[in-house]
């Protein structure tokens, strides 16, 4: 066999196994969407089937969209997670910078401080946390989701991001200071491009369990103005249980911005490694 | 050397903004936490007690039965991440990264969908799929003929823990697949076209190259699982609700957690308990992390390109 049709039965063989495990990953967030627009029978009858004209309806995104503010839910989960994601970046990587470029006293001890916070849920304090708010008087802001959220995010931005920045190349660094660049311009100038991927893939883990948290907005932010998009639907799904419709549009409309904000960071994601790759 | 260093502030400047967030909103409420277990319930107020709910939770055969079953389905849940969540991560990240693969980059996206799904979704959705009832999977099943193989796996005792392990990483082998796929992709082309000259290509390029230059990412996702793991309760909550059924087949030590601290049915919350059992996950966690910070990534070597 010659080499080149060995790859390319390769090449097949490799396709064929991601669109198998493609299928699988996106086979329930099928279901969901083809179901919220079909009639509360067709969905009995006969679940995987594809809407049809006779079976197509929208009655549950009416119902959804007579019911909630869904609008002003988005717009609340999108500046809490916008915000948190822009400081855990900008803290964490500072940070992490830190710790990976410099040997200082504590250096370790740093470290292993802030990785404390990788293992330990932020949830395990909410009574204190919740105390501290009141008397700060941040209740039912969103001010308050975006502190919580930010020290969640933290610990594990300046674990990845300083195992990432150990592995840019000490001579870069050496040759911006010896042509007296300052150790705030070494950061953002050199080190910071160099670990854009890396930035990517911790604002992509640090973006969705923000936006899926159902535990803060609950406790912190509640009201009518501050509830989120998660909070939203799941209060949603509680009062229209037996309302199927109703509740896979719900879904449905829950899936679809962070499955957009996941694919404008993803875009980010590739440039960043294209970038990156040029020294 | 002339004189000693200049101090260096913006090292100050780097870590303040980062330590001082985290410490005022995550240490310090943690820390209180911890001092609530060292408290009770008293007549007037609450009292110190001392270690006295610790001796409770290991001692009175009531608590610790639940603690152990606890753990014991904690440790299981843990198992098969690792078994099979991060090889299959570890696998489709390798392929992803195949050099002029076409379509790369919408496997990647797509694979990675159910990561960002809420826990809300999945576990309505997986409900639906598997429900005995309504259920997509045993029509499915029907329709190949195996329908005998169908079991209410959510609602049995002897399945429903494993589903729920699996439908977790169903959920979030995503994770360790971006993390390996962004570590394959920082391997210089010319280490892999150096490796080609010699002839090193296919599965044993990926075993003697790629493998040992991609340790220090499976050690992160390693500890990341255990973590995890560790601290989960989402999927079980909103599937099985606090009561972890069938008859507390799923409870695991995040579950036990919220049921103590916040009570459920006819029991009321005990935030002392619930911080005791809060402090046992911590040691527990702390333990594992010190095994792979001391023990596992020291000896990983780094490479510097």
């Amino acid at each position: 066999m010659s080499v080149a049709r060995r790859s390319m039965a390769r090449s097949i063989a490799a396709h064929a196994v991601l669109i198998a495990y493609v299928l699988i990953a996106l086979f329930p967030v099928f279901v969901i969407v083809i179901n919220s627009v079909k009639s509360r029978r067709a969905i009995f009858a006969d679940p995987l089937a594809l809407p049809t004209a006779e079976t197509f309806d929208l009655v549950g995104y009416h119902t959804v969209l007579r019911q909630g503010d869904f609008l002003l839910y988005f717009q609340n989960s999108m500046i809490v997670t916008v915000a948190s994601l822009a400081l855990v970046l900008l803290f964490g990587a500072m940070a992490a910078f830190a710790l990976s470029e410099y040997r200082f006293w504590g250096n370790s001890l740093m470290g292993l401080y802030l990785a404390l916070g990788i293992m330990i849920p932020i949830r395990l304090g909410t009574v204190v946390i919740l105390q501290m708010m009141v008397a700060g008087g941040l209740v039912n802001t969103l001010t308050a989701l975006v502190l919580v959220y930010t020290a969640q995010g933290l610990p594990l931005a300046v674990f990845i991001l300083s195992e990432f920045m150990r592995g840019v190349s000490d001579d870069l660094k050496n040759a911006g200071r010896i042509d007296g660049l300052s150790e705030y311009a070494i950061f953002f100038r050199l080190v910071l491009p160099l670990v854009r991927p890396a930035m990517a893939t911790v604002a992509v883990f640090t973006m969705i369990p923000i936006w899926n948290d159902l535990w803060f907005p609950l406790i912190l932010a509640p009201s009518e103005a501050t509830k989120t998009i998660t909070l939203g639907s799941q209060v949603f799904i509680g009062q229209f249980v037996t309302n199927w419709n109703a509740v896979l549009a719900a879904l449905s409309l829950a899936i679809l911005p962070v499955l957009v904000m996941y694919l404008i960071f993803s875009r980010q994601l590739i440039r960043g490694i294209t970038a990156g790759a040029v020294k | 050397m002339a004189g000693r260093r200049a101090r260096r502030w913006h090292i100050g400047v780097f870590l303040a903004p980062a330590v001082l967030v985290y410490t005022a909103i995550m240490i310090v409420p943690l820390l209180g936490t911890l001092n609530l277990s060292l408290f009770a319930r008293g007549e007037e107020g609450r009292v110190f007690v001392g270690l006295a709910n610790f001796a409770t939770l290991f001692g009175d055969p009531r608590w610790s039965g639940a603690f152990w079953n606890a753990l014991g389905n904690n440790a299981w849940f843990f198992l098969i991440h690792m078994l099979v969540q991060n090889p299959v991560g570890v696998a489709l990240a390798a392929l992803l990264s195949a050099p002029r693969l076409r379509m790369a980059a919408f496997y990647r996206t797509a694979i990675f969908v159910p990561t960002i799904l809420s826990f809300v979704i999945v576990g309505f959705v997986w409900k639906l799929i598997l429900s005995p009832l309504w259920g997509i999977a045993p029509g499915m099943l029907d329709g190949i003929g195996l329908r005998s193989l169908f079991a209410p796996w959510l609602g049995r005792e002897e399945y429903a823990l494993t589903t729920l392990a699996l439908i977790s990483v169903w959920q979030f082998v995503g994770i360790p697949m971006m993390l390996i796929y962004a570590a394959l992709l920082s391997i210089p082309d010319e280490v892999i076209e150096a490796a080609e000259i010699d002839g090193i290509t296919g599965w044993s390029q990926f075993r003697k190259i790629k493998l040992p230059l991609i340790l220090p990412a499976i050690g992160i996702i390693s500890i990341l699982t255990f973590v995890g793991n560790f601290n989960a309760f989402d999927l079980i909550y909103v599937s099985q609700g606090a009561l972890a059924g069938p008859d507390f087949s799923t409870d695991i030590l995040g579950t036990f957690l919220y049921r103590t601290f916040f009570g459920f049915q006819l029991q009321l919350g005990d935030p002392h308990m619930g911080a005791a059992i809060a402090t046992a996950m911590f040691a527990i966690i702390l333990a594992g992390v010190c095994v792979y910070l001391f023990g596992i990534q020291r000896r990983l070597r780094r490479y510097q390109f």
